[in-house]
Order: structure tokens, then C-alpha cells, then sequence
């Protein structure tokens, strides 16, 4: 071997521009590469991480997936049975047992859980009405299993702790109502129930749509307002590893028969957006390497065009056609690893210089850096694919120059 | 009669196309160890063919060849290649050294190639190759730097660099001056007498013809004279 690598590397040095000009270009496609990938990646990896952070990690509503069917059809699977006037039973929606299965859930290491009744209503402020989500919590839980506490501009959730009739609203809200903390506004359920709140504070996400809808009260007082007492239909769960929670979903749901939804299922075309959005990226990036690699089959090509009488001549010293094709995959691979040993370093150059950049979001308050993945995988797939595109780069000169044969080029330059 | 070393039976090599041509014909030859032959005829008349399938660098269309007793007819690329690393030297008309290596490492070339000798060994064998064709202080120039005579005994080096049976030359004084043509053939002529090789030389020239031990006329592909050492 070491005499084709000797063979193989004497040939680029003597080559040194178009090797030069080839090899910038695997630098500049594995720089751009990284960067590009590292930051779609770290934004992918933000964009989860504010997602699981800020929805629960499984729901678990008081519905089922499949409604329950008629007794009498589960009695006669097989019989042709037809209904008629059915008359569905009124009964209070809601988790029934939430408190025995929120206790059963906290029993699972790491677990947190807490009960919610979620209803609609009306707010009505200066002659304004909106409707908003009331979501009944249990203000000592709610540090727990939600983050609102994060986004509070004021008050805190130790004032709802303090005083049961007062409400967190989102800034979106409270700049449509035109009100500020302290105020009180008056909600009506569906029920017909009316009660004051006072505004203890405002929160925004980030998500327009989910601060002027959103709402966080005392659970006793949406019962109330709900006309369902003691009930809830909502229990939200967080876990130490989001990552499992479609298992965990899915073994609640076995268990308790209520349906239970991990935030993967709720985000499921977030998600497949992140996926489409992954496949272009890496189309694109991985252009940028192809137009590289075809630098370096130029090269090649161009090397075993100009070499064809020594390969002849290595040929007819009886070098086999394997050496001769060694030779010139050597070549490929050299400026493939030499082009990823100097690649990465600039790629890593270009992360930390867009790691610097820092911007505001529209409508955002503080200011945010650019999300740059530093995880190997980056720097993994960089490598493989620029080596991949190298060998195959070099690979078909090199075919090429191993079919080549002796006499051919031998007749013609005698 | 010296053990032969090149046996020819048969041999001919046609190009298809739409008009096949018929490059050597009926060919039989023999080669001893120890002789000296020169391949002579018109332009045209198939020696370089002739010379390429003895050294198989090309394919008869029938016939055999036995390269030291060994019937080569049924061996693959890389068998055929095995042999032409052992038991043949090539010289060419132009030398063909690969020009980014020095006139030690263009020698040693084939020697690396077969991995027999310790770098030592083959560094060694190398410079008294060299040395031995007149080119000591030569060793680490590189091709360019050095005169067409030099350059062709380089490559005479080369093809010795093996301890090949047999010297297969196809035209090697055509782009050398007289005084570098009397060189090469007092080289030949020498790795015959002295070494004992056999070696087989593709010429135009009268002096190569008088210089070797037997003539093999050729014309029209079809050897009509020499081809035997009988004859």
C-alpha cells in the first residue's frame, strides 16, 4: 500500500493548484455544512425543548379514543341489531377517580401530576366581551407541572396561592381589555354563573393565540362556575424524561381507559413540519459537498487523462488493475479527509461566529443568541457524507483508469 | 541448447471491426536463456504487436505462450500480471519513468511492488543498478533532470530491478543518439553475456540486428525468418 499512496500522493502534489482548488472545495462545503446543519438542528432542538417545557408531557382528558358502544352490540357482536331513541344519559362530565389516578401517577419516581378543569367562558370588561379558556388548577401544583410561573411579567403564582378568587390572564388579553393587574373582570360560564376575578397577573408565552385565550384560576372556583363540583377533566402529567412520554401515554391509557396524549401526539404536525424541514436542509447542504465532490473527480479524471502512460508503463511492470484503481481511490479519499480535517475547524469557526449573533424577536422582550447544536452527530454526518462524496468522487476515474489497457496507450505513444 | 525461456506456438492476434486486421499471424518462436534476438521489419509489420503479446501486454486471439515453462494461456489479469512482475523486464522506446519520482525510486518501483525485499535491500539493489549502467550520482534526480540516454538507462534499471528471466525492448535507442544508442546496446548485450538473461529487441537499426545473436524477420505479421533457435 504504501507504495500506491506514495504514487497516489506524488501525483496530487504535482498538481498542486487543481488539488488546492478541489480541497477548498470539500473545506468550504463541510464548513458550511456543520453551520448550516448545527443550526437547524440547534433551532429544531430549541424549538422541542420550549415545546416540552411548556406543554405538559401527557394529558390525559376525560374522553376515550374509541366511544364506548351500546351493551347490547358487545352482547351480540355478530347479531343485526338496530336502535332506535336512544336516550343518552345525562351525567357531569369528568375524570372519574383523578384524584386516586393523580395519586397513583405521583407514585412513579419523578413523576408530577396535578388535576385541571378546563371550561369556556366569557370575559366581559368595559362593555367588551371575549372568550377565553378557564383553566381550573390547583395553585399549589401548578409550579409543578407548568411553566407559566416563567412567563409573569407581574404578580406571581404565590398570589393566587394567597387569594382563590383572583385569575392570571395573558398580556395579549389584558391589552384587548385594556386592563392591568389589581382590575377586576367579570367572567360568565355557559352555565349562566357570573364571578369577578382580580387580575393578580399577566403572563405572555410568546404564543399570540394562547395569550389572549388562556387563563389560569383557582379549580374550586371553575367547579363552581361550571356547575361540577368536584370534578376534573384534565389531569396534566410532566416526567423526568420527555422523551418517553408517548410509552407512558399509552400504558396510562391501557390502564385508565381515559385518553392519554403525549405531547409528540398533540405536536404530531409540528413535528412531521420538522422532519420535511430537516430533509430540505440536508438536501441542501449536502448539494453544497456534491458540487465539491465533482471538484475532485475533475481533479482525478484530469490526473488519469494526463496519467494514462503511467499506468501503462505501472501495468506492464505488473502493477494489477486493483493497484492502479487504488491509487486513484487513495487520491479521493486524501482530499476527502485532508478536506474534512481542515473543514471542520472552519465549520466550527462559522458555529461560534453565528453562536455570537444575538437579535430580538418581533414582539419579544429579551434578546436571543442563535441556536448552534455543538453535538457530534454534526460533525459525524459532515464526515461521512463529505468522504462518501470523495470516494465516489474518486471512485469512477478510478474504475476507469483500472480498465485502461497497457498496449492501447502503449501503441499509441512509442 | 540453454533451457528456453519464451516458447511461442500458434500465436495471432487479430483486431475485430467491421474489417478485422490481422496484426501477427501463425507466429511460432522460440526464446533461450542467454540469447539475444532481435525482432526486425518493415514499418507495420506487427513487431510491436508481437513483442506486446510475448510480454502479455495483450491478448492473442489463439495460440499459447509459456513464459519459463508456464503455459499462460489460461491465466486471468492477474495472474498474467504476477508473471510480467517476475519474469519480465519492459524498455520502451521513450522511457516512461513517472516523472515525480528520483531515478532510485523510479528503479525500485517494481521492487516495492512485489514486497520481497526490506526497504534496505531494495535501496541497495537500487544504487548498484544504477551504478552499474553508469548513472552513480545520478540517483536523485528526477526524470526531467536528467539526458535521454540517462533517462533510458534508468529505465533499463527498472526493468532489471526484478532479476526478470527475460528483457522484452521495444525500439529503445529510437529517440537516442548514436553515442546513446551504443550505450544501451552495449548494456544489452551485456545483461546476456554477464547475467545470462534473454532478451528480445523490437528494432530498425542494423547495429541492434548485428549486436544480437539471431534475427526474426518479420513481415505482414508472419515471422518468415529466425523464429526458431534451430533455424
Amino acid at each position: 500500500m504504501s507504495v500506491l499512496f506514495a504514487i497516489a500522493t506524488r501525483h496530487l502534489l504535482a498538481r498542486k493548484r487543481q488539488s488546492f482548488v478541489s480541497l477548498l472545495g470539500i473545506i468550504l462545503g463541510v464548513g458550511f455544512f456543520l453551520a448550516i446543519s448545527s443550526l437547524m438542528v440547534g433551532s429544531e432542538r430549541d424549538f422541542i425543548r420550549r415545546l416540552v417545557d411548556n406543554s405538559p408531557h401527557i394529558s390525559i382528558y376525560d374522553e376515550f379514543r374509541i366511544p364506548r358502544s351500546q351493551p347490547i352490540r358487545e352482547l351480540y357482536p355478530r347479531g343485526a341489531i338496530e336502535l332506535r331513541s336512544v336516550k343518552p344519559v345525562r351525567e357531569t362530565r369528568g375524570i372519574r377517580g383523578y384524584e386516586s389516578i393523580v395519586d397513583q401517577l405521583r407514585t412513579i419516581p419523578g413523576v408530577r401530576a396535578s388535576q385541571m378543569l378546563a371550561g369556556q367562558a366569557l370575559v366581559s370588561y368595559a362593555g367588551r366581551d371575549l372568550g377565553i379558556t378557564l383553566n381550573g388548577v390547583i395553585p399549589d401544583d401548578l409550579r409543578d407541572v407548568s411553566t407559566i410561573e416563567k412567563y409573569l411579567l407581574s404578580g406571581t403564582v404565590d398570589d393566587l396561592i394567597a387569594n382563590p378568587d383572583g385569575i392570571l390572564i395573558g398580556a395579549e388579553l389584558a391589552r384587548k381589555l385594556n386592563i392591568e393587574r389589581s382590575e377586576i373582570i367579570t367572567i360568565a360560564a355557559t352555565t349562566g354563573q357570573v364571578k369577578n376575578f382580580k387580575v393578580l397577573g399577566l403572563f405572555r408565552t410568546g404564543r399570540a393565540s394562547y395569550d389572549e385565550s388562556q387563563t389560569f384560576v383557582h379549580i374550586s372556583r371553575v367547579q363552581a362556575l361550571l356547575n361540577r363540583a368536584q370534578r376534573a377533566n384534565t389531569i396534566i402529567v410532566k416526567i423526568p424524561d420527555p422523551y418517553q412520554a408517548q410509552a407512558l401515554a399509552a400504558n396510562i391509557e391501557r390502564r385508565i381507559g381515559y385518553k392519554s396524549v403525549s405531547w409528540q401526539e398533540t405536536s404530531e404536525d409540528l413535528m412531521s413540519t420538522l422532519k420535511i424541514r430537516n430533509t430540505i436542509m440536508y438536501s441542501v447542504v449536502s448539494a453544497v459537498l456534491i458540487v465539491a465532490a465533482f471538484g475532485i473527480f475533475n481533479v482525478i479524471s484530469t490526473v488519469v487523462l494526463e496519467k494514462q502512460r503511467d499506468i501503462a508503463i505501472l501495468k506492464s511492470m505488473g502493477f494489477f488493475a486493483r493497484d492502479i484503481m487504488q491509487i486513484f481511490l487513495v487520491q479521493g479519499l486524501l482530499l476527502g479527509a485532508v478536506g474534512c480535517l481542515a473543514g471542520i475547524p472552519f465549520g466550527m469557526l462559522l458555529m461560534t461566529a453565528l453562536s455570537q449573533i444575538r437579535f430580538k424577536p418581533p414582539g419579544g422582550l429579551e434578546t436571543i443568541s442563535m441556536p448552534i447544536d455543538w453535538g457530534w452527530s454534526q460533525f459525524a454526518i459532515a464526515t461521512a457524507f463529505a468522504m462518501s462524496a470523495a470516494i465516489a468522487a474518486g471512485y469512477f476515474p478510478a474504475r476507469k483508469a483500472a480498465r485502461l489497457q497497457p498496449v492501447d496507450i502503449l501503441r499509441g505513444g512509442a | 541448447m540453454n533451457e528456453i525461456v519464451l516458447k511461442g506456438r500458434q500465436l495471432t492476434r487479430t483486431l475485430a471491426g467491421e474489417v478485422p486486421v490481422t496484426l501477427v499471424q501463425d507466429a511460432n518462436l522460440d526464446l533461450a536463456r542467454g540469447e539475444f534476438v532481435a525482432i526486425m521489419g518493415p514499418s507495420g509489420s506487427g513487431k510491436s504487436s508481437l513483442l506486446y503479446l510475448l510480454g502479455l501486454l495483450d491478448s492473442a486471439s489463439s495460440g499459447k505462450i509459456w513464459i519459463d515453462g508456464v503455459d499462460t494461456s489460461t491465466y486471468n489479469e492477474t495472474e498474467l500480471a504476477t508473471i510480467r512482475l517476475n519474469k519480465l523486464g519492459f524498455i520502451f522506446q521513450s522511457h516512461f519513468l513517472l516523472p515525480e519520482f528520483t531515478a532510485l525510486e523510479n528503479v525500485t518501483l517494481p521492487m516495492k511492488r512485489r514486497g520481497v525485499l526490506s526497504s534496505e535491500e531494495m535501496k541497495e539493489r537500487g544504487l548498484k543498478l544504477l551504478g552499474d549502467l553508469g548513472l552513480a550520482g545520478h540517483e536523485h534526480k528526477i526524470p526531467r533532470k536528467l539526458s535521454g540516454g540517462q533517462s533510458q538507462r534508468v529505465a533499463i534499471a527498472r526493468a532489471l530491478a526484478n532479476e526478470p528471466v527475460l528483457i522484452l525492448a521495444d525500439e529503445p535507442t529510437g529517440n537516442l543518439d548514436s553515442a546513446s544508442s551504443g550505450q544501451v546496446r552495449d548494456i544489452l548485450r551485456a545483461l546476456v553475456r554477464d547475467l545470462g538473461r534473454a532478451v528480445a529487441v523490437v528494432t530498425h537499426e542494423s547495429e541492434m540486428g548485428a549486436a544480437a545473436d539471431r534475427i526474426i524477420s518479420i513481415v505482414d505479421g508472419r515471422i518468415v525468418q529466425g523464429g526458431s533457435a534451430k533455424e
